[in-house]
């Protein structure tokens, strides 16, 4: 891509024209503001939640049920938060790579493009929707996995149930976050896939590798930090996801790692969406305490995300 | 007429010779071949044990799967048979993949077309024992708030990308700004929703809900987006143009007005219909800023705002009661409604889809 702005604008050399001047000076200087707003809008959130989250985290005990101070409180919803998106990776992840492949190495064109378009059409669609359709549709229909699992796997901690009659578990909300986080992975790692230098892929068929092999030999060495910063941006998304969350589960914040009991923990963003309605002010600096714990996890993953695609990029380029 | 004889099946080694020179490898029709046993085992399976058809494709799945591999295995090698493994897995994977999204949207109109009517999108639900209730003020909210979001987040995003790619090109001011729009991407919404409210309580006091507090969230969701798709579009527009513009004497900012924006115009409207699209059906934010109500309300600065995501979830999580006169059993009043407004609201973020793929497609950014 040829960089623009390399030419000199005509009137840098001074000229009498100083209208033209005062013009492009101004232009400039909008189109700078404009790049600051976007600073400080960011700042103003870091600001904006801490002084209205910050007497969240001495508030009477009574706001901290079913705990009594802030600390384990929000530990407890961190808990929920880090592990429903930790489910939600291990489903979409396996998944999200195989797409990505079909659609850069395996598929023909001619089928690779409808899927694509498909796939980003999954994203699209709106999250009180996915939660609308995986609390009333998809959890009766894994009602019978859940005993099915309880029956033949009560050994494993994950599945000792005793398994939820209406199967709104903290699996069927995993399950609707990874489909929610499927498209973002995919898209991201579809397309480094198909940045795979080609004669890398052509000399390894050439070898006479199955294509399987070229996959395993070439394709992945060279995406392996973006596949890894794709799946730390779904990991994002995951922790940041509210509505699927809060209409699957009725949930409190608890520690539990039974995923298919009626008993689940919260996460931050799905317990802020159901107690908000109803919150005192004192229980609001709370739920805002516990947001801006939220938008420093998410930060730090995509901060971190972005630092492997960065560093990956400066080493492709030189 | 041809005689028969004169039509018999090409003789077998044909197929042979094309396929390997070297080794024997199965033929060109081994997957069809599996695949067909494959779905008659499941259906066998199927009649015997009385399983429905989601267990029957489960299993002919996984007859598949092992059976394929395994018959490359005795016949080629464990190569061929781990790519032929892998081969299924990724075409299993996509398939399995959009199964969701085909179950979703065929719900979706199945359950909320039945709750489509005049008087749904025209009346609103102040009143619960009238007989028509309907939509009409959370679909103004949401159209008023986003529309707000959008007067916001457009100038800014553009201009922050005009800036970055005509202006801050390199510059350290630039890098970072880059870099903040990429943390900015990843904000939780709701995130964004509490800050709009921390924003306003701290100016308005603590009760405030009103319109605006929403468009602020969006736009916060909104302006990334925005500055991505712009920065992409104006990255395209040839050199050539903005020389060509330099030479004939033209300042720089009439030429990025007069030429880099309209050659990327159509790119640009794309852009912001995606991300028109994506923050309507947002939820989390508004639930916190907007609040909830069921009467009209046409002021975005004053008074709660019902939206169709917030509509959706409290018709889901406050239902009603099912009324004396339905059937035993049947869904009280809430869920039908819920139903029907996420039809309108899929509907819609669909037709935004459709129309940015058109001006897409209409006002390519020509690249020769």
């Amino acid at each position: 891509m040829g960089g623009p702005g390399l030419p000199i604008p005509p009137d840098a050399e001074g000229g009498p024209n100083t209208s033209t001047k005062r013009g492009d000076r101004i232009f400039a200087g909008v189109s700078r503001g404009a790049g600051l707003v976007i600073m400080l809008a960011l700042a103003g959130v870091f600001v904006f939640l801490a002084v209205e989250g910050f007497p969240g985290i001495s508030q009477p005990a009574t706001n901290y049920a079913p705990e009594t101070t802030f600390w384990p409180y929000v530990g407890k919803l961190l808990f929920g938060t880090i592990f429903a998106a930790v489910i939600a990776l291990v489903i979409a992840v396996p998944f999200a790579l195989g797409i990505a492949l079909f659609i850069a190495i395996y598929a023909p064109r001619r089928i690779a493009v409808p899927v694509a378009y498909v796939i980003d059409l999954l994203a699209a669609v709106p999250s009180v929707v996915f939660g609308l359709w995986g609390a009333f549709t998809l959890a009766k229909h894994l009602t019978p996995m859940y005993q099915w699992l309880y029956d033949h796997f009560s050994w494993i901690p994950l599945f000792k149930g005793p398994p939820s009659a209406t199967g709104r578990t903290l699996l069927t909300a995993g399950l609707v976050l990874a489909i929610m986080i499927l498209p973002i992975i995919t898209a991201i790692s579809r397309e480094i896939f198909a940045q795979t230098p080609r004669l890398h892929r052509e000399a390894a068929m050439a070898l006479g590798a199955t294509r399987w092999e070229m996959v395993r030999l070439t394709v992945f060495p060279y995406a392996r930090s973006g596949i890894v910063s794709a799946v730390m941006l779904g990991l994002g998304r995951a922790l940041g996801e509210t509505m699927a969350v809060a209409i699957v589960l009725s949930a409190s914040p608890l520690t539990t790692i039974n995923i298919i009991s009626s008993n689940n923990p919260a996460t931050i963003a799905s317990n802020i969406a159901n107690k908000f309605a109803e919150a005192t002010p004192a229980q609001l600096h709370v739920l805002i305490a516990t947001g801006l714990a939220l938008f420093a996890l998410t930060f730090v993953v995509n901060f971190a995300a972005r630092a492997i695609v960065g560093r990956a990029e400066k080493r492709l380029a030189g | 007429m041809i005689t028969s004889t004169n039509l018999a099946p090409p003789p077998a080694p044909e197929i042979r010779q094309s396929l390997s020179l070297t080794q024997v490898s199965l033929p060109r029709w081994a997957p069809a071949l599996v695949g067909v046993l494959s779905l008659a085992a499941g259906g066998l399976l199927a009649v015997l044990f009385g399983w429905g058809p989601v267990a029957t494709v489960v299993v002919a799945g996984f007859v598949y799967l092992v059976a394929l591999p395994t018959w490359s295995f005795v016949v080629e090698n464990r190569r061929r048979a781990v790519d032929r493994l892998m081969t299924t897995l990724v075409w299993g994977a996509t398939a399995v993949a959009i199964v969701p999204l085909v179950w979703l949207v065929y719900l979706v109109i199945s359950k909320g077309v039945g709750g489509i009517s005049g008087a749904f999108l025209t009346h609103d639900s102040h009143d619960p024992l009238a007989v028509d209730v309907g939509i009409a003020h959370a679909l103004v909210g949401t159209l008023l708030v986003t529309l707000v979001a959008a007067i916001i987040s457009v100038p800014i995003g553009i201009l922050a990308a005009v800036f970055l790619v005509e202006y801050g090109k390199g510059s350290r001011i630039a890098r970072i700004i880059t870099f903040l729009v990429d943390v900015m991407t990843g904000i939780p919404s709701i995130v964004a929703g509490l800050f709009a409210l921390s924003l306003f309580v701290l100016i308005l006091g603590p009760a405030i809900r009103f319109g605006f507090g929403g468009s602020v969230a969006l736009s916060l969701l909104m302006i990334p987006i925005v500055v991505r798709s712009t920065e992409e579009m104006l990255r395209l527009v040839p050199d050539d143009l903005r020389e060509a513009s330099y030479a004939l004497g033209v300042p720089k900012w009439r030429t990025i007005v007069k030429v880099v924006l309209p050659t990327a115009l159509g790119g640009i409207i794309t852009g912001v219909t995606l991300s028109v699209a994506r923050v309507i059906g947002e939820t989390a934010p508004l639930l916190v800023v907007c609040g909830a109500t069921n009467t009209i309300n046409h002021n975005v600065f004053s008074g709660r705002m019902m939206t169709l995501p917030v509509y959706i979830f409290y018709q889901f999580t406050q239902p009603g009661v099912v009324p004396r006169s339905a059937p035993p059993g049947s869904d009280p009043p809430g869920i039908g409604h819920a139903w029907a407004a996420a039809f309108v609201l899929i509907a819609l973020v669909l037709l935004l889809n459709l129309v940015a793929r058109l001006v897409g497609r209409i006002f390519a950014v020509p690249t020769k």
